[in-house]
Formats: structure tokens, sequence, C-alpha cells
């Protein structure tokens, strides 16, 4: 059988993030048992937690619950229940895996989730999120409020798309004031819209270090373990602290050009979450190559910081508005997503681009097909394009996608071996 | 005189090949071909001992095996693993030089390669997921309709008013079949659909890479001549088959075998310390 290759980060911001995340999980069983604090829904893409922090309210992100079960590979049995229900086969697999922990009361943790105070549907980008919060809401009896986030139709939000966002955000505080009876706190939003453009800024040069070769991290699989702290504390001191320590670490790493692996071979742009169910078996499929990325857009999710982008405190409502709409990659359109990518490939210096193709993703993975070839045909960049899914399972054949990826580093070896040859530029 | 062997493991057959070098060049010298069956080690070795016996030559007189295919980490003798697309694309390019696309049609998978002038892969996709437009769909037909799947080629050629197959479903081509004949249609125009089926399904797989001339065919379908012919009227031109088309991806491994034993290939970059722990 194929060595394995054992290669993860494991660096002292590992076990921070760990222990940041679970007292998240602990503060959250709190508040299902009554004694914690209020509790609000949300997705990940182009989240608003700053506004939470003006209530002293807990985020609960669904998609960290779907992606912590398929990870620990618990999670067919919630979206079996979900099939059980009447969901189709290719609906979202976060969705059913939500909704069958929801029926079956389970969380990733094996603690308890509260009832969410407020379900806030910032639908950004993806519509499924109307249904599923719907769905929540139904099964759960919490209030639901939808944010209509308008998608990005050009390169700049209209001034009339941000009035309209920052009115909803307003409404939302209102009923966040009935609900949690607690008086929002404005300096506190303030504050946490301060916190939240240190953490960027810091975030955003731990992205810039893996343009250095050797990379000191990857940044697809090792930045996911760092996006959890991103979305949950974003908007608090604890936030700040653990991503300056992140920096530090993996700056230490980069000046002593300690590379991900012993030899960097092979440089690379993730495009699409990656099949967490199989996330390990997955990650050494690019680990026996030496293949590391430098850039990633699944991290860009819940928001895109990397170019400039800040949260501002002077403007707070204003600026967490224009974050929902322009500067996450779920919103934005898919010519954006090109121009990201090959900003990446380029100015990351990378060799190849990856597209992984979510089965019960149609929304952020059409369209996928059509990157390939802009890539691969138009630019000339060796592109991979490789299928499962992000949470289901029973999507992922792992010969099919090992030998894609082996025939993919071949075709880059021999092209390589040939212009060795031949003294041309393959 | 220099001896590597390729064995390509596939899904319903093992194909191996030996291959020669010497002043002249270099030449295949024998080649076998045994079901998979379920003991996919056992299928590699009897492969292989079979090409060395023809061939004359014994196995310790073989200096590199490189396996292919995906039952490639099974072979118990190999010294190196490459995949069938690297494999196709270098055999098409050495038995048919001016390939610059390859269309292989396998037992659960199809793909299309773009191939460099060198024998490279420029870009390749394979069917995902799903047999459609595989050689799983012909024997599926096959069975349905009582005939061996060597004969279902010829037969086709001789269809008069060819049925149109909707799906490509490996499955549902069944019914479809059973309709048609439930209909009182020949069998030889349901064959020639069921191969139209399958041509224009590979080739709407084929268009995601550049098809360029010339196109070589290989893979154990190119042996139906059906086939062949859907596939031409479909992308408008004449494929290369190889007499070899089925032992191509065998080929291409026991030339990156040879290949590995070369000093001067080494030297101009090729790690066989790299080549040896890439599939281990």
């Amino acid at each position: 059988m194929p060595q394995t290759v054992k290669s993860e980060y494991r660096g002292n911001i590992h076990q921070q993030q760990k222990d940041l995340m679970l007292e998240w999980y602990g503060r959250l069983a709190q508040a299902a048992e009554g004694g914690g604090p209020p509790s609000v829904s949300m997705m990940i893409s182009g989240n608003c937690v700053e506004l939470l922090e003006g209530f002293g309210a807990e985020p609960i992100y669904p998609e960290i619950n779907a992606l912590q079960l398929a990870i620990r590979h618990q999670s067919l049995e919630p979206i079996l229940l979900a099939e059980d229900m009447g969901y189709a086969a290719d609906n979202c697999a976060y969705v059913k895996a939500d909704i069958g922990c929801y029926l079956k009361g389970i969380t990733p943790t094996g603690s308890k989730l509260p009832t969410p105070t407020l379900i806030l549907c910032n639908f950004v980008g993806c519509n499924t999120y109307l249904k599923w919060f719907e769905h929540v809401a139904k099964l759960t009896g919490a209030p639901l409020y939808v944010i209509d986030v308008p998608f990005m139709r050009a390169d700049e939000p209209s001034q009339s798309d941000l009035k309209y966002v920052v009115a909803q955000l307003k409404e939302a505080v209102q009923k966040l004031e009935t609900l949690t009876g607690r008086k929002f706190d404005y300096e506190r939003f303030r504050d946490a819209v301060r916190c939240s453009a240190e953490v960027e800024e810091l975030w955003s040069q731990i992205k810039h270090l893996s343009r250095s070769t050797p990379a000191p991290f990857d940044a697809y699989f090792d930045a996911i373990t760092l996006m959890g702290p991103l979305y949950v504390y974003r908007g608090r001191q604890e936030g700040v602290e653990f991503f300056q320590a992140a920096l530090d670490e993996l700056r230490a790493k980069r000046d002593a050009k300690q590379g991900v692996y012993a030899q960097e071979k092979y440089r690379l742009v993730f495009e699409g979450p990656p099949p967490y169910p199989y996330f390990r078996t997955f990650r050494d499929m690019f680990a026996k190559w030496s293949a590391v990325a430098v850039a990633s857009t699944y991290s860009t999710v819940g928001g895109l910081w990397e170019f400039g982008f800040r949260h501002d405190p002077d403007h707070p409502f204003e600026s967490v508005a224009r974050h929902m709409i322009a500067e996450n990659v779920t919103n934005r359109n898919y010519l954006q997503r090109y121009a990201q990518i090959k900003r990446y490939v380029e100015e990351w210096n990378a060799d190849g681009v990856i597209i992984h193709f979510v089965k019960s993703c149609r929304l952020f993975s059409c369209g996928q097909g059509d990157m390939r070839d802009y890539f691969s045909k138009q630019l000339k960049v060796p592109t991979l394009y490789v299928e499962s899914d992000l949470e289901d399972p029973r999507y992922f054949a792992e010969a099919q996608t090992r030998n894609r990826i082996d025939a993919f580093f071949e075709a880059m070896e021999h092209s390589k071996l040939t212009a060795a040859r031949t003294g041309g530029v393959q | 005189m220099k001896t590597a062997a390729g064995v390509d493991v596939g899904s319903t057959q093992t194909k191996a090949v030996l291959i020669t070098e010497n002043g002249e060049g270099r030449v295949v010298v024998s080649r076998a071909l045994v079901d998979t069956g379920a003991n996919v080690r056992k299928a590699a070795e009897r492969a292989f001992d079979r090409c060395c016996q023809d061939a004359g030559i014994a196995a310790s007189e073989v200096g590199f095996v490189v396996g292919t295919g995906y039952g490639r980490y099974n072979i118990s003798f190999g010294h190196a693993q490459m995949t069938e697309i690297s494999c196709h694309a270098r055999g098409a390019q050495f038995l048919c030089p001016g390939t610059r696309t390859v269309i292989d049609m396998g037992g659960q998978d199809s793909k299309a390669i773009s191939v460099g002038e060198h024998g490279e892969v420029l870009d390749f996709v394979m069917n995902d997921k799903c047999a459609a437009g595989t050689g799983r769909f012909l024997a599926n037909a096959a069975e349905v309709m009582g005939i061996t799947l060597d004969d279902i080629g010829p037969l086709s050629l001789a269809a008069t008013r060819p049925v149109k197959i909707a799906t490509v479903c490996t499955v549902f081509v069944e019914s479809d079949i059973l309709s048609y004949l439930a209909q009182g249609k020949k069998a030889e125009d349901i064959l020639a659909g069921v191969h139209m089926a399958i041509a224009k399904r590979t080739m709407s797989l084929a268009r995601r890479v550049n098809i360029e001339p010339e196109i070589t065919m290989t893979g154990g379908v190119a042996r139906n001549q059906g086939m062949v012919r859907a596939l031409e009227e479909v992308v408008g031109r004449e494929l290369k088959i190889s007499p070899d088309a089925q032992y191509m991806g065998a080929v291409g491994a026991a030339l990156f075998a040879l290949e590995k034993l070369d000093e001067s290939f080494e030297s101009a970059g090729w790690r066989k310390e790299h080549a040896v722990s890439s599939g281990n």
C-alpha cells in the first residue's frame, strides 16, 4: 500500500486553538443548561460575529459542528437520519449532518448545544442556508431573522446595497435587545470591530508568510486549524493574543527556513473545502509528493483579508456590512474568484491549482469545470480537478482520487524532466 | 541488452509486457494477459511469469519492473509504481509517435489524455464516480442481450437502422435494451445505438482536454471495431489503433522501467530513489 507521510504542524498554537474551541463548546453547553450567555446561530461565510459581542452573546456555527463530526468520522449517522426524514441524496451534506444532530441532540464533543436565542441567517451567497435555518427554527422553536445580503454583482458593492445591509443589522440589534433583554453595548461592539481589525491584520500577515519558499505552514490543511478561532474569537482580545502567538510562531519558522516538508517540491493553490471525512488521507496524498498549499480560497470563506480589507472601528456598522457583501469568497462572483486564485498563483509563486469539487454543494462547486479550463487552458497553469464531498463519506473514492493526484504530479515531474533533457522550458 | 517489464493490473484484466533495449532500439518482446480475478497479486505474478516464459528470459534478468493500473500497489515484485495515465501516454507515444491525444477505454474508467511530443501528460480527464462510458457499460449491454463481449462490436457494424439509447447509465441501459428487444428491434441496431451512446459520452469527456490529432485509442475496448467506428464518426477523424492497444499501459510502464535503468536518464534529473519510493 502507499506509504503515508505524516506531516502536520503541531506547534503551541495547535494546542491553544484546541483549548479555545473547547472553551467555546463549554460556554455553549453552559448556555444549554440555562446558565450561560445568549447564543446566536449564524453561518460562517461573511459572519457578523462582532455584532454579537455587543450583547456578550456566543455564536453557534453549524458548519463547525458539521465539519468536526466529519473529521471524527461521525457524520454519516446524522446524514442518514436527515435522509430518513426526506432530505435527498444530493442536498447539502452540511445541512443533513446538522439537522441530524438536532434530531439526535448530539454535538461532536458530546456536550449539549443550546437552543439559540436567535437564529440569525446571515444569508451570504449560499441560498441553501435559508431553508436550513428555517428547518432549524422549526426544530428548535427559536426565532429566525434573515439578513438579506445582496450578491456581488460588480467589483464594488453599491451604496444602496451597503445601506440596505446596515439597516438590517440595526434591525437585528433591536431584535436581539428584545430577545436577550440586554441593551446593545455599542462601545463593546466598536471594541469588537477594533479587535477584528487587529486579528485580520495578524491573519493577513500569517497568510503572506507562505509566499516564502519554503512555506512555513500549509495554507489549506494547517490554515483550517486556525479558522475556528478566527470565526469565534475574532472580535475578542483572546483572538488578538492567539493570532499574535500564531504569527510569532510561524514567522520564526519562516525565518529559520523551516518548511512543511524536509524539501518542499511543489507549491499549490487549493480551491474548495476539503473532504473532511477523509481529511488525513487526502492530506497524505499531497504530502507524499512534498506538495504544500501556499494559498487557498476556502480559508477566505469567513473573510478575505490578505488583500487589504479591515473592519473599521470608526465605521463599525458600515464595515461589518461591507465585509458581509464584498469581503468573503462565498458572496463574491466567479470572476472575482478567478482573479483571487490568479493572484495567489502569481504572487505566492504556485506551480499548480487543485480544485476539490464538493458533490453536495452545487452552489459553491458549479462552474468549477470552467474554472479548470480557465487555469489549465488559458493561463497554462497545471490544474487538477478532484471530486468528493466535504461531509458525506460516501462520495470519497480513495483509489480514484489517489490516481488523479499521482497522475497530476507524475505529469509535472515528467514535464520538468523533459525540459531538463531537451534544454527547453515545458 | 537491457530488459524491463511493465505490469498493468486493471479492474478486469492484468497485462504484462517485456521490453528489451539494445543498440538498435527498444522492442516489445513478449506480452501476456490474464483475468485479474479476486487475487490481484497472483494475477500480476501469472502475467509476468508468462511474459518471461514466452520471451525465454529469466525473471532475474529483468532489471526493473514498473506496476500500473488500480492494482499497482499489490505487485509484490514491482520496483516502482506509476499511474496508468502516465503509462498510456508514454506507451502511445512510443507505438504511435504522432499521438497528441489518447482515448483510453478500460473496464471501469475512461480517460482522455493530452500528450506532448515527448510522451508527457499535458492534461487529462477521467470519468468520475460513474461507470457511464466505460467498458463495463458494453459488458452489461452484451450480457443483457446474451451476446459475448467479443461479438458485439462486429455485430453492431451490420446495423441498418441504429436505435437511439437515451441513457448512458451502466445500470439503466439494461431496461432501455429490454424495451427495444420487446419492440422487436434487431440486435445489431440496438448494439449500434449502445456504441454510439458510449462514443458520444466519451467524446464529451475528451473535449475537456484539447483534442488534437493524432488521436490514439488504447485499452481493451480498442479491439471492438464497432466502438472504434462509433468514436470515429463522433470525432470526425480516424483513430490510431495499435495492435498492442490493450497492452498500452503495460508498454508505457515497461518504458518507464527501462528509463529507470538508464544512467543517462538518471543524470538528466530522474531520481531513482524517488521513483522507487513514490508509490511504496
